[in-house]
């Protein structure tokens, strides 16, 4: 039987990096919350502490800070006229899981998107013409410019202790940072970290080929920082075990590090952890939320009722949500109507590994941190003309390799067996003198009308819920922009002097068994039309006033870059718009 | 006293006032009262076998040295102990398929989508280790995987690994692909889990371990980092002598 848990003003599905953000902000203006997390709750001092947080077998080929694909995980096909079939084990990305969500485990490379990434259509069409456009994209404008999420980016990066160069301030060009990135008010807290050997190399072989190279933004610090919540973070240390793994010398911007030690002091904020909310509660007319029904680890179901339900779970997770809960009109490909599950993206990763002298490199691999690099963005978004080409869309590329950890960083030239004397024999040859970047080519992923989320007809999770069906395959153009990137990527590092270089360009159909980011997005997209967007540019849901929907899944379709920085900055964007507008006056903040 | 933990080190002086009667004391003189830690896995001791039957522990033992064949410079699979890294494995979650998706139905489906198999990896191993010895015994002129010359062996290995030799009961190409994972994890992984012993894989191509700080090596580009690995368990050098 479900028992009733008294009322409070804010509940927030998952304490990761949006809800925790959305938590302290709502805390700040008086109102009583509550975070329900599926996963446990986890602190630096005992869950990755610095004796054991470098263990590659257990965080990283066994996955110990991730969700468990027995507490639920989705199927799988690439094309609708396929059977899907489960994710048994985990692949193409790692769903996080416990307090701090993604934030624990990711690499920190904070970026920013670019202005015409937010206005992509109106863009690509103003530029190039409609026809330019592939026949089947569902891209679309995000209803929120670059100019009106400045500010927030900002208050992201100066939260996070943000190490880079900027390289464009108030319109200022500036020497080192990125030519091409949106104008920003200030320069970044912290200065760029300092890159080791490999990024170095791959700077100076890009600037002979006229590229301007600049810094990875990043969340790793280059010097200690107090933020201005007053939380204080050490510096990197350049261990080379940052994705994957918590950080253990308090170095790396997650909610532990930045936000979680001001909130949890609050005594208008309290988490449950290791409870899963199931689903989100509507009245009679389905248009308010009355608050969220959990289950928790007993087994036992509980609701908790408030005024203001914050879903703040990842990607899929907040489709699932939407969909068990009846929000929206789901997703109807064929029919191409409905909005929840519509533009689901990821991301066009591709890398190339290279083989230098090993006489005369010694690049030190190991010698890392999770968003190190140089990198250029010559063929970001629509940074170069497109005309020729035949194809939207590009990213960015870099020298971004975080780690030299053996099992999962073992370059090897392409004649090597894969196993025996001639295999043990290469990785001594190879390991030090080899580059290998992870996803050195980081390309936009556009939305289309057969790549989408529902729910599955055969497969149940623990609770018996349908599991999210996730149809999935990679379009001409997303392969077209990949070879296209790949060869200009490559291109540097025969000018950095490497003997070989092997591209490993991404191929079709996608494939669920092999890593390409976390970066999942889209499906409860955003925008100015209810009958194209899930929710507002405030991220409020166009059916459920006081409801709002954070995270990836408010993105139309994807860039060429890492999305924390944007899903962040939206965050901030959408608790400001609550903050000053919606408490005043609780209804549709944009009416149609 | 060797065998107290950091742990209790580090909070001693709160048991001694809250405890009253748990204070302790040791002498510490001439190395470092430091134990492999407290919270991090339990360290695999070499010993006995925890899944494998000794027979299907020498059959592994062999496959290793030919995924990894000994040289004069590194141990092989064998010696660094990859078969109890493997052993122990299976014995453990990892075995067990634990926490993984493991609902029917179970449907062959494509590449693209990933294993569908109901079988644990301690399943696999169990049924094709059997498999294979009775493909030896009846193809091999009677002899054991174990007694094959070497080169025999990776004839079998190769076999298996390109789907031309079909094993009765047990799909051959999941078992090997299976193996020389765990072969070469174990061979790189943590020497916590019982292969890498001494860091020996680590010593071989230059990776410096758990050491978590090179913030004074960030900037000499090109230099060879000169310090000896060091693991979760420390270093041999660093642990007390067993007295």
């Amino acid at each position: 039987m479900t028992r009733k848990l008294p009322p409070k003003d804010v509940v927030i599905i998952g304490l990761g990096w949006t809800g925790s953000i959305l938590a302290n902000e709502l805390t700040d203006e008086g109102l009583d919350v509550v975070a329900i997390e599926r996963g446990p709750w986890r602190n630096t001092a005992s869950d990755f502490p610095p004796n054991h947080a470098q263990d590659e077998l257990r965080y990283h080929i066994r996955h110990e800070l991730f969700l468990q694909p027995a507490q639920t995980t989705f199927t799988f096909r690439n094309k609708m006229d396929q059977s899907a079939l489960p994710i048994r084990n985990w692949g193409a990305f790692m769903p996080p899981n416990g307090v701090g969500g993604g934030g624990v485990h990711w690499n920190a490379e904070t970026w920013r998107f670019l202005p015409s990434d937010f206005v992509l259509r109106t863009h690509l069409t103003q530029r190039y013409g409609a026809h330019f456009l592939p026949p089947d994209t569902t891209i679309q404008d995000w209803g929120v410019s670059y100019q009106e999420l400045e500010p927030h980016y900002d208050r992201f990066e100066y939260l996070c202790g943000t190490s880079g160069t900027a390289g464009n301030v108030n319109g200022q060009i500036q020497e080192g940072g990125n030519p091409f990135e949106g104008p920003r008010a200030r320069a970044y807290p912290n200065p760029a970290q300092q890159q080791p050997f490999g990024p170095t190399l791959f700077a100076k072989g890009a600037r002979e080929l006229g590229y301007k190279p600049f810094p990875q933004p990043s969340g790793n610090m280059s010097q200690a920082y107090v933020n201005p919540l007053n939380v204080r973070l050490g510096p990197c240390t350049y261990c080379g075990f940052c994705e994957w793994f918590g950080c253990a010398n308090y170095s790396k911007a997650s909610p532990q590090t930045t936000i979680l030690p001001v909130l949890v002091r609050k005594s208008n904020f309290m988490v449950r952890d290791q409870c899963e909310v199931t689903r989100i509660n509507t009245d009679a007319s389905g248009k308010r939320a009355t608050g969220v029904t959990f289950v928790d680890a007993s087994g036992q179901e509980w609701e908790q009722p408030a005024e203001l339900v914050i879903l703040s779970a990842y990607t899929i997770f907040n489709v699932q949500l939407l969909m068990l809960s009846g929000i929206g009109a789901p997703y109807d490909p064929v029919a191409n109507k409905g909005v929840i599950g519509r533009n689901f993206t990821h991301q066009t990763i591709s890398d190339v590994e290279s083989f230098f002298d090993k006489s005369k490199f010694i690049f030190n691999p190991f010698i890392a941190s999770g968003a190190i690099g140089m990198c250029i963005d010559e063929f970001n978004g629509d940074n170069f003309d497109h005309g020729p080409h035949g194809f939207i869309g590009g990213g960015y590329m870099g020298q971004v390799q975080s780690n030299g950890r053996p099992i999962g960083t073992m370059p090897l030239p392409p004649d090597t067996p894969r196993w025996g004397a001639k295999w043990k024999q290469a990785t001594r040859d190879n390991y030090l003198s080899a580059l290998k970047p992870g996803t050195g080519v980081h390309g936009s992923m556009y939305s289309y009308r057969d790549v989408y989320l529902d729910l599955d007809p055969t497969y149940r999770d623990r609770f018996s819920r349908p599991l999210m069906r996730i149809t999935m395959d990679f379009h001409e153009n997303e392969l077209k922009q990949n070879a296209f990137l790949t060869d200009r990527f490559a291109e540097i590092f025969h000018a950095m002097g490497a003997d070989q270089v092997v591209k490993k360009y991404r191929k079709g159909p996608y494939d669920i068994t092999d890593y390409q980011t976390t970066h999942l997005c889209g499906g409860a997209v955003m925008g100015a039309d209810p009958r194209t967007s899930a929710i507002n540019r405030y991220l409020q849901s166009w059916d459920v006033s006081n409801l709002f929907v954070m995270g990836a899944s408010a993105f139309p379709q994807n860039a060429g870059y890492n999305p924390t920085g944007t899903v962040a900055a939206l965050a901030y964007w959408s608790a400001a718009a609550i903050r000053t507008h919606y408490l005043k006056n609780p209804g549709p903040l944009v009416h149609v | 006293m060797t065998n107290f933990r950091r742990r209790d080190l580090l909070t001693g002086t709160a048991l001694v006032l809250v405890g009253g009667t748990v204070a302790r004391a040791s002498v510490v003189s001439g190395q470092l009262p430091w134990a492999p830690d407290s919270s991090s896995a339990d360290a695999v001791q070499a010993g006995q076998w925890l899944f494998f039957t000794p027979p299907e522990a020498a059959m592994v033992e062999a496959m290793a040295d030919r995924i990894i064949p000994p040289d004069p410079q590194t141990p092989g699979g064998k010696d660094a102990g990859c078969a109890v890294f493997i052993d122990r494995q299976l014995a453990g979650p990892y075995g067990r398929a634990e926490g993984l998706y493991n609902r029917p139905p179970f449907v062959k489906g494509i590449k693209q989508q990933g294993p569908q198999s109901a079988l644990t990896p301690a399943q696999v191993y169990r049924t094709a280790l059997r498999a294979l010895d009775h493909f030896c015994r009846s193809q091999q002129g009677g002899k054991s995987w174990v007694e094959l010359s070497s080169e025999r062996q990776d004839e079998v290995l190769h076999g298996l690994d390109s789907g031309a030799i079909e094993l009765e009961g047990a799909d051959g190409k999941v078992f090997f692909k299976g193996l020389l994972t765990d072969v070469q994890e174990g061979f790189f992984a943590d020497p916590l889990y019982g292969g890498n012993r001494d860091m020996c894989a680590w010593k071989m191509i230059g990776f410096p371990g758990a050491h978590y700080d090179y913030r004074d090596w960030v900037m000499r580009h090109n230099e060879r980092y000169p310090h000896p690995p060091v693991s979760i368990a420390g270093r041999p050098d660093w642990n007390p002598k067993k007295s």
